[in-house]
């Protein structure tokens, strides 16, 4: 984008005025056209067009390509799109959700975390231990245990790697190895135990009722909604950048539209002996640490400390940041939130097993945060991109499995999106330097 | 862009009262690394309201001398005055504390951040742990203003969007919004088109005008001649003169920036003794 001009040559270059004037009026335009303060629905949608035009396209590329798989496997299997699939899509997705939601700390760094997949496998059996007869914890202890175990496995892992500066990839490689051993220690070859406790296996198989499915929605609706009101109302009476009333009032609307479909689906009867209805359990968990972290990295100094590390971290050094606390931070955060996804992973299945895939969990986590839109060189990306992402691998996943495609089969596939997920990430990139 | 920048004419420049104390006063200040002398002797004066361009060749000592005042190096011996008072500046941080601000060549802007984010990091103002966007957009919308940076439309605009002068001038407006009041500027045209150029160097002028102390190192006479009030000449170390404009042209100071002397101002050689309160007279 800058031009970087040859030295200049001792005389004096006078580019006559009028040059000037042109190009300063062609760069503010330009400039305008990125961000302007649109003051009505009209000025709104051009100015959006412009950005996309202009290659910020947003979530739009998920969003199509979440259409585009839709549409494919529905015409393949009429029940892809039934209440009950969605619903159990959903829940599948969760994990994957979960896991690229923790990933994601590590990519906004430009570092990347293998070791989340089995990290989350030492929550569930950390989990599962301290629950069982012999031991007795009530649940919330034993997930609390859980959760601090992979919270300190984090931090050591973020120590290792910030303090004596080796490579993320390599540490948290020796972590995927090392933390499989583990688990293998633990359960013993083959092994598995079962998880009895009630509150626990609910997570992934309980329900709201539909009543309380339709008060908690429009809770959240509403707490959204009236922040999003007044937040952007109160930008536009200072005369901040902030869309017109109208497009807020559309935005307002089309949460409380989601919130809809997704209750009126949940709340569709889906079980074939016993009605089973409602919003499941881990919708709501899913939702919960998608806020908090959205609020920790859109709303807190920490959150803006990770994405300056991420986009230039001697300017971050400069400006006084601590480099390695933050870093070490967000490894930390990482293997707590794949801690999250190992519990709710262990509750679907009602048991942990040695036959935890945590490599595979982790390519599908890296996927799902890419694909989202998160970017692997660090700077760019959200916990709603890792939702959005794992939604997408959580239909694939379930779509071929419909289809009865072998794991083979959705492997490669998956290793396909990925890669292209990868490849356009990296070009987004190269054309941004240009 | 640049006809969009700075009210404040280039000519004529103001002049300070001659007593007046110097903003920042090196006194026989000497670095050495190892067996290399970077530094010896510096005697330099940076008065307020004025640009004062740093000049000199290659490993002339200019990033050396920077580095002392804006807390990078420490000097191994000699005065650093700041406003007639002796102190001592360990850390960036501390430069930072007494109202000077380094922008370095290569800027440090992330990329990834808007310009009011970038103008504000590692300073954010937060309310209750939450970062009070609103009061930091305004106060960098604010500060762009009074520096009549025109061309940028909207300070929530990422710093990937922006030209290098646009670049260069979010660089300084975040000098700018700290209150600081000695802003070093290392090579700030450095890469620039004409237009972006021209826009910078009035950006540099006006911060002058506001009464900053302002130093600018540069290779390029052009910049030098349009925009310093006074040049500081180095060479090999050492500070081989340090006079008003007026009484330069390029073919002097490149005479001793290569040289040491030039037969073309009077009494070259006690130069170094003859500055002073004359010179600013």
């Amino acid at each position: 984008m800058t031009k970087v001009d040859e030295p200049e040559p001792l005389e004096p270059v006078a580019p006559g005025d009028a040059e000037l004037r042109r190009a300063a009026e062609a760069e503010a335009e330009r400039a305008a056209a990125v961000v302007a303060n649109a003051q009505t629905l009209r000025e709104y949608v051009h100015v959006v067009y412009v950005r996309i035009r202009s290659g910020d396209s947003g979530v739009l590329p998920v969003v199509g390509g979440l259409l585009l798989i839709s549409i494919l496997f529905q015409s393949l299997n009429s029940n892809f799109l039934s209440a009950g699939n969605l619903v159990n899509l959903l829940i599948q997705g969760a994990v994957y959700m979960l896991l690229a939601m923790g990933e994601v700390f590590a990519l906004l760094l430009g570092e990347i975390d293998l070791s989340i997949g089995f990290v989350s496998g030492i929550g569930g059996v950390v989990t599962a231990e301290l629950v069982k007869q012999s031991t007795g914890w009530p649940w919330w202890g034993a997930i609390l245990a859980g959760l601090l175990v992979c919270a300190v496995i984090g931090v050591v892992q973020g120590t290792i790697i910030t303090r004596i500066g080796l490579p993320s990839f390599v540490v948290t490689l020796a972590g995927l190895l090392g933390f499989q051993g583990v688990m293998l220690l633990i359960l013993g070859p083959g092994g598995s135990l079962p998880i009895n406790d009630k509150i626990i296996n609910d997570f992934a198989s309980g329900n709201l009722t539909p009543a309380a499915s339709w008060i908690v929605m429009v809770a959240i609706v509403a707490v959204v909604g009236t922040r999003m009101w007044v937040q952007e109302s109160r930008r536009r009476s200072t005369g901040l950048m902030a869309p017109p009333a109208s497009v807020t009032a559309i935005k307002v609307a089309a949460t409380a539209a989601a919130g809809v479909v997704i209750v009126l689906i949940c709340n569709t009867n889906r079980g074939r002996i016993v009605p089973i209805n409602g919003v499941p359990w881990v919708v709501l968990i899913v939702l919960g640490v998608l806020a908090a972290w959205t609020f920790l990295l859109g709303r807190t100094k920490f959150g803006r400390y990770v994405y300056a590390i991420g986009g230039n971290a001697e300017a971050a050094r400069r400006a006084g940041i601590n480099l390695a606390r933050i870093r070490t931070l967000c490894f930390m955060l990482a293997s707590f939130t794949a801690g999250i996804a190992g519990i709710v992973y262990a509750s679907r299945l009602r048991s942990v097993s040695t036959a935890l895939d945590g490599g595979t969990l982790v390519l599908y986590a890296v996927a799902a945060a890419v694909i989202g839109g998160a970017s692997l060189f660090g700077g760019r990306g959200r916990a709603s991109h890792a939702v959005l992402g794992g939604i997408v691998i959580a239909a694939i996943d379930n779509g071929m499995s419909l289809q009865s495609y072998s794991a083979a089969a959705k492997d490669v596939v998956t290793a396909i999106v990925l890669l292209v997920a990868v490849t356009i990430d990296a070009l987004a990139r190269r054309d941004a330097a240009r | 862009m640049s006809t969009d920048v700075g009210t404040a004419p280039v000519e004529p420049r103001n002049v300070p009262a001659a007593d007046a104390i110097p903003l920042l006063h090196l006194r026989n200040v000497s670095k050495s690394f190892g067996a290399v002398r970077a530094l010896h002797q510096i005697d330099l004066e940076i008065p307020a309201g004025q640009v004062t361009a740093l000049v000199g060749d290659n490993g002339a000592g200019k990033s050396v001398l920077i580095k002392c005042i804006s807390g990078i190096h420490t000097p191994d011996s000699g005065q650093i005055l700041w406003k007639g008072k002796p102190v001592h500046i360990r850390s960036p941080r501390a430069a930072a504390a007494l109202g000077i601000e380094t922008v370095h060549q290569d800027l440090a802007l992330c990329d990834n951040l808007d310009i009011a984010e970038n103008m504000f990091l590692g300073r954010e103002i937060t309310r209750r742990l939450i970062l009070a966007e609103d009061a930091m957009e305004q106060a960098a919308a604010k500060t762009l203003q009074s520096l009549a940076v025109t061309t940028v439309s909207s300070v929530r605009q990422l710093v990937a969007s922006l030209s290098g002068g646009q670049r260069q001038a979010v660089a300084i407006a975040k000098a700018v919004l700290w209150n600081s009041m000695l802003v070093i500027m290392d090579e700030p045209t450095a890469a620039l088109g004409v237009a972006q150029t021209e826009m910078v160097l009035r950006l540099v002028r006006s911060l002058a005008d506001r009464g900053l102390g302002v130093i600018i190192v540069s290779h390029n006479m052009n910049d030098v001649f349009e925009v310093a009030d006074r040049i500081a000449v180095l060479r090999l170390g050492e500070l081989v003169a340090q006079r008003p404009v007026a009484e330069l042209d390029p073919q002097i100071v490149v005479d001793l920036m290569t040289t040491g002397r030039s037969s073309r101002i009077v009494d070259p050689l006690s130069d170094k003794t003859a500055r002073t309160l004359d010179d600013q007279g």
